[in-house]
């Protein structure tokens, strides 16, 4: 690991809260609903962040604390009380109700835990709570889906029964591609955590083996360790080589030979290969800067750099778990420039001297650095699309080609005029 | 607690970002976690900003809690002035630094800057954006001319006659993310510029804070938006004497009632009287016979306070509408739009809620809604075509034309935005005359692809309605007949009447000639 450059950095930050990851969480458990309990603030970002107004009535909102009840605690526990009454009363279909914490609700040490231990009783048999923190003081942006699956893990029973257990949100249309291909491989029980259904969680134990879909799961992964899981050490199913290790890591877990793995996915990654050519053509030699939001940034840089050949100015990650990201470092360049943390001026400042041919940021930065001449990718798109697996290698290397592309296209000249 | 899934305004701190990005030379220190960071997407992915917010956030963590957020709070104030350089210095907190009470502007104050620094204190548990926006906008005003209070005589609004040259008015209230305020400025400035009047300061949009000191020197204020301005417009009447209009220039009739009060305030006679009825293509446009068919159209307006208001007024009187619904989430000027409703004999309707208006909307079952982006949504739902004509915004209501709402070519620009969801009137008169023709099939849309009832849906829905309500209502192979033949886009309305008027008169059976009979019940 020593190749790697290591550095942290504090100060100002400009990243999404824990919140933010309800946006992808709601559309995954359609049985769910995630209140919030927190002020206008938490309301107003979450609906910004997701463009809300599609939905009719979203699976997700917010119990804003007013002054009344930050007066006296027992009063905000009586009204939460009474805010979900309201919301099981007007949307009887919820099955598991998240009650989540957010700044406000951390710094008057609401307890929520207590809340819901009570509600369970209450409402026994109809739905089921549980509670996590999704607050900015503690979570940035996917760490709320640490948060979110951490809480789901005491409800999920025991089985010792062997299986393999794909671990965070994936798109549907990926996780069913990837349990056909460990199906074609001989693994038949496969699961995946969450599930489509909230009500649906898979039973773990000491025979259950966890291959990681998400960089971002510390806390999850060390609970189901507590549970006696075996987690499988990978890199993340980003680009062909990530996920024909990760693919070959969950083979080896189930004793499975590498010829048969070979066999199976070697078609895949020729046309994969295929498929990417003209991506790397435009991404070839170019620079890039990926300030951090996602904790995806490491990955990302090792797919664009491997695969794409483009150079790494600096990976920027809002937190490093060196020890879940083993793997991943492993296959980065010498002399790759991490960052954990941030100072987003000082950052920006190193964006401007650097000169970087593309820049991998949040919302809020992309059109000022855009209109600054640098081009730019929203990191939140990456959480949004369907970008693991080796078929969608050439869809990933593709959000970032894009913007390379429709520069290339806005600046040039190539109708002649008649 | 409110359970909120969706809310019109964000919190205060967003209304004083407003202010702050509005203007120049102006940072604004937010002592906030990193969460609240995703407001800057609001001014560069809505408003398509090139520039960030002039935002620092301290984004404390749980780990600074138990130890000095002060510190971190001046450390950030200090990089924070060194980088920026500002002219002036917002000091605040959002909700959740608030509760730890480090009280950021008095930090600031003790650091020994020789700016001014404004310290603002924007409760966030019971206020929202538009007033977090008033608020700053009037402490910053304060701040920057409390100095000159007690020197300063009162301003007559006639002291340009004094100083030998063209009257001068500031026009305050239009910031980012306020509805076409970029273009609403032009607009205005255009028209008093036609009058002989000239635009002394624009503010908080495009000013710096040297801007705001020389305020004074216009003779009026023109309080261009009430929830931005009002407060300061006030202050600045009671500490200079500096009067304000009162009048919204939205619609022709306000745009030259305002024209008047400004006249009147500056003591400015009118020379081009006659020529204003004619700088809007609206009155006649309104008055052509293809308009005819606009005559009583049902209209719901939900917006904020000064769009909600006006909008009612052109409705009723530019366009000949029926309004049927009115209401805001604005509730500072909840007053004045109950008066408004009260003058229609509506009873307005106050909320957050987005809910609760489209539950009212259900039940008014206007042909027009005019209303938010979500009332677009509810009314997409609902079937209803549907205009915006306020905030909160969407990308779609920052479009790259020019496309004010205020003045002469605000009218023209409310015509086609109103008009254009509806169906054309001739499109309406011909599908009247050839509903018969076996052409004219079920589903047939007009190219704004309105959603229609089929007649079998319709029926559908019927019997369902009939086990629910136990209304023993029956329509008769005849009534059924009859119905298919009334256009889709009145049928749900034809339904609803010929059973409510069957239920009225206590008719089992609604056959062909109820139809008619409740047809000509409720002309």
């Amino acid at each position: 690991m020593s190749k790697v450059e290591f550095n942290k950095e504090t100060g100002p930050r400009e990243v999404f809260c824990g919140l933010t990851s309800i946006v992808w969480l709601h559309r995954r458990m359609p049985d769910a609903f995630f209140l919030v309990v927190g002020s206008r603030t938490c309301a107003h970002l979450i609906q910004s962040a997701a463009g809300v107004m599609i939905f009719a009535e979203p699976r997700f909102g917010t119990a804003i604390l007013e002054e009344k009840d930050l007066a006296g605690l027992a009063d905000a526990h009586e009204e939460l009380d009474r805010v979900v009454n309201d919301l099981i009363a007007r949307r009887p279909e919820i099955k598991t109700l998240f009650l989540v914490g957010s700044c406000p609700s951390e710094v008057i040490k609401l307890d929520l835990a207590t809340v819901a231990e009570k509600l369970n009783k209450r409402f026994l048999g109809q739905v089921r709570f549980v509670n996590y923190s999704g607050s900015g003081i503690e979570t940035t942006f996917t760490q709320g889906e640490d948060g979110a699956l951490k809480a789901l893990i005491p409800l999920m029973e025991s089985s010792d029964e062997e299986k393999l257990l794909l671990v965070g949100t994936l798109a549907n249309n990926v996780e069913d591609r990837f349990k056909k291909i460990f199906k074609n491989l001989g693994i038949l029980n496969i699961e995946s955590f969450p599930p489509r259904q909230s009500t649906e969680l898979p039973k773990i134990g000491k025979n259950t083996k966890v291959l990681l879909t998400q960089p971002y799961l510390s806390d999850t992964v060390r609970d189901l360790k507590h549970r006696g899981c075996e987690i499988i050490s990978a890199p993340f199913p980003l680009g062909i080589e990530g996920s024909s290790e990760w693919f070959l890591a969950g083979a080896r877990a189930f004793k499975i030979s590498e010829f048969k793995v070979h066999e199976i996915i070697t078609p895949l990654i020729n046309r994969a290969k295929i498929a990417l050519e003209s991506h790397k053509e435009i991404l070839k030699g170019k620079r890039l800067f990926l300030l951090p939001e996602s904790q995806l940034e490491i990955s990302l840089a090792r797919f664009l750099h491997n695969e794409c050949e483009m150079n790494l100015i600096e990976v920027g990650t809002p937190y490093l778990n060196k020890d879940l990201m083993k793997e991943e470092i492993n296959l980065l360049p010498d002399n790759t420039k991490i960052v954990e943390g941030q100072h987003v001026e000082k950052q920006l400042d190193r964006v401007r001297e650097s000169n970087p041919d593309l820049v991998v940021c949040g919302m809020g930065l992309a059109n000022p650095l855009e209109a600054e001449g640098i081009s730019t990718k929203w990191s939140i798109e990456m959480v949004f699309s369907p970008i693991h697996g080796i078929d969608q290698a050439a869809d990933l290397a593709g959000l970032f080609s894009k913007p390379l592309r429709r520069n290339q296209i806005l600046t040039s000249k190539t109708l002649v005029t008649h | 607690m409110e359970l909120t899934l969706w809310t019109y305004e964000g919190p205060p701190h967003v209304g004083a970002m407003r202010i702050a990005s509005s203007m120049k030379d102006i940072h604004y220190v937010l002592h906030a976690p990193q969460g609240d960071t995703y407001a800057d997407l609001l001014f560069t992915m809505i408003e398509r900003r090139g520039q960030r917010p002039p935002v620092t956030y301290t984004t404390f963590q749980a780990r600074d809690l138990g130890g000095d957020t002060a510190e971190l709070v001046k450390k950030n104030i200090k990089e924070a002035v060194e980088r920026f350089k500002p002219k002036t210095l917002l000091v605040g907190e959002s909700c959740t630094a608030e509760l730890i009470q480090d009280q950021p502007g008095a930090l600031a104050k003790g650091m020994g800057f020789d700016m001014p620094i404004v310290n603002l204190e924007l409760p966030a548990y019971s206020k929202k954006e538009n007033w977090g926006a008033s608020e700053t906008f009037y402490q910053l005003t304060r701040t920057l001319l409390k100095e000159k209070v007690s020197s300063s005589e009162k301003i007559s609004p006639q002291r340009w006659k004094e100083l030998g040259r063209r009257p001068k008015v500031n026009i305050l209230g239009p910031s980012l993310l306020g509805f076409r305020c970029r273009d609403d400025v032009i607009e205005i400035q255009r028209i008093l510029s036609e009058q002989g009047i000239d635009t002394n300061v624009v503010a908080p949009l495009g000013a710096s804070p040297e801007d705001i000191e020389r305020l004074l020197d216009a003779e009026i204020n023109i309080c261009l938006y009430k929830e931005i301005a009002e407060a300061s417009c006030e202050w600045l009447r009671r500490n200079f004497g500096m009067a304000y209009t009162s009048t919204i220039p939205i619609g022709i009739k306000n745009t030259i009632e305002f024209i008047n009060e400004v006249h009147n305030k500056l003591d400015l006679p009118m020379t081009n009287k006659e020529e204003l009825e004619h700088k809007s293509k609206l009155p006649w446009y309104s008055k052509s016979v293809d308009s005819n068919y606009l005559t009583g159209k049902r209209v719901f307006i939900f917006g904020d306070g000064t769009h909600a208001i006006t909008a009612a007024k052109i409705a009723k009187e530019e366009l000949g509408f029926e309004v049927v619904g009115l209401g805001t989430y604005s509730r500072e000027m909840a007053r004045q739009v109950r008066a408004t409703a009260k003058d229609l004999n509506l009873e307005a309707l106050i909320t957050n809620n987005y809910l609760e208006v489209e539950d009212a909307m259900k039940i008014t079952a206007p042909e027009l809604v005019l209303g938010t982006q979500m009332e677009r949504h509810s009314a997409k739902r609902l079937g209803i075509p549907c205009a915006v004509i306020s905030t909160p915004m969407h990308v779609q209501d920052v479009p790259a034309r020019y496309s004010p709402q205020m003045g002469w070519e605000g009218a023209n620009v409310i015509f086609d935005d109103w008009v254009h969801p509806l169906m054309m009137g001739l499109e309406e008169h011909l599908i009247d005359m050839f509903k018969h023709d076996f052409e004219f099939v079920d589903g047939h849309q007009s190219h704004l692809g309105h959603t229609s009832t089929s007649s079998e849906e319709c029926l559908k829905s019927d019997v369902k309605k009939e086990k629910n309500n136990k209304e023993e209502i029956i329509w008769t192979e005849s009534g059924r007949a009859e119905l298919t033949k009334v256009p889709f886009f009145v049928r749900g309305k034809v339904k609803t009447n010929t059973e409510k008027y069957a239920i009225m008169k206590g008719i089992p059976e609604i056959n062909d000639e109820t139809l008619y009979d409740a047809k000509a019940y409720f002309n």
